[in-house]
């Protein structure tokens, strides 16, 4: 490959990279004023109880919440810095990263209605059944 | 009318970063404790992930130059498991906003990619080997490994599930 198009792969990169910069820096600081304005134990009571009920909760929430993968890391890997349990944190990553609510539209016009709602309800029930294999694995359940 | 333009010129991302100054400012007015308090953690934060950043570009550099559309196209011709394979890996492999990827797999699909297929494709886009370090950084990279593998095994029990329910009864 030509000097000309690495150049303009490393440039592409940065560019996209640079796009990111706001979003990211934007939610670093969200996330360090939301740990600090609300107590530890709120995440406890949306997050903890019955592991089906945390890995519900952490699923719901992730495939609610729109943004890319490293804003999802930066928030869970925070979430349980703090004490937020595993399972719930990773149904949250999953569907997170699994769950396009922000591109059903164009999703639905490419692949169809029916496929793209079939898909994005077994993602979410996936999560649940992940965060619960995880939960198995670390022996947490 | 030429500022008008300059403000659509404006990204979201960037509407979100000023707004979240702007709470910043009014919490400093407000509650000056909150404000410092949460600045402090927000430059741990920041120079905890700076380093993992660079690596983060190196990868997704790598990743660009190598993997294209062309090159995850060639491979999906395969058959039988071998296309099973090549799709999980075209999916962790691609890069960029799904959005780009939405025309190859339209084409994929007419000519005959089935929507498990194409389920398992996309759901192993969650996995990002540019951003594994600052996964890693996060939550260990005993945990990624797993959920990863984990992972990887959910997308073609969902393929296959898509499958069934699509009624799609063609050969893979």
């Amino acid at each position: 490959m030509p000097k000309k198009e690495i150049k303009k792969i490393i440039f592409n990169t940065g560019k996209s990279l640079w796009k990111l910069f706001p979003l990211i820096l934007g939610t670093i600081l969200l996330v360090s004023l939301v740990i600090k304005l609300i107590p530890k134990s709120f995440y406890f009571t949306i997050f903890e109880g019955h592991y089906l009920i945390s890995s519900f909760a952490g699923s719901l929430i992730g495939s609610i919440s729109v943004g890319t993968p490293v804003t999802s890391y930066i928030i869970g890997g925070e979430l349980l810095e703090k004490g937020t349990n595993l399972i719930a944190v990773t149904a949250f990553l999953v569907a997170w990263v699994t769950i396009g609510i922000i591109q059903l539209p164009a999703e639905i016009k490419i692949l169809g209605k029916k496929f793209t709602f079939l898909r994005n309800i077994i993602a979410f029930i996936s999560s649940i059944i992940i965060a619960l294999i995880i939960g198995l694995i670390f022996n947490l359940i | 009318m030429k500022t008008k333009n300059k403000f659509k010129k404006i990204s979201g991302n960037w509407y979100f970063l000023i707004i979240t100054i702007l709470i910043y400012l009014f919490i400093l007015i407000f509650k000056q404790d909150l404000f410092f308090s949460s600045l402090n953690f927000f430059n741990e934060i920041i120079l905890k992930i700076i380093p993992i950043f660079i690596l983060v570009f190196i990868l997704m550099v790598l990743t660009n130059y190598f993997i294209t559309p062309k090159f995850i196209m060639k491979h999906f011709k395969e058959k039988g498991i071998k296309k099973w394979f090549f799709v999980i890996l075209g999916g962790i492999l691609s890069t960029g906003p799904i959005y780009l990827w939405y025309p190859l797999l339209e084409n994929l699909k007419n000519k005959g990619l089935s929507y498990g297929l194409i389920t398992c494709f996309l759901y192993n886009r969650a996995i990002k080997i540019p951003l594994l370090p600052i996964a890693i950084f996060y939550f260990g990279w005993k945990y990624i490994l797993i959920l990863s593998f984990v992972m990887i095994f959910m997308s073609v029990i969902q393929g296959m599930i898509i499958n069934k329910l699509m009624n799609k009864d063609k050969k893979e």
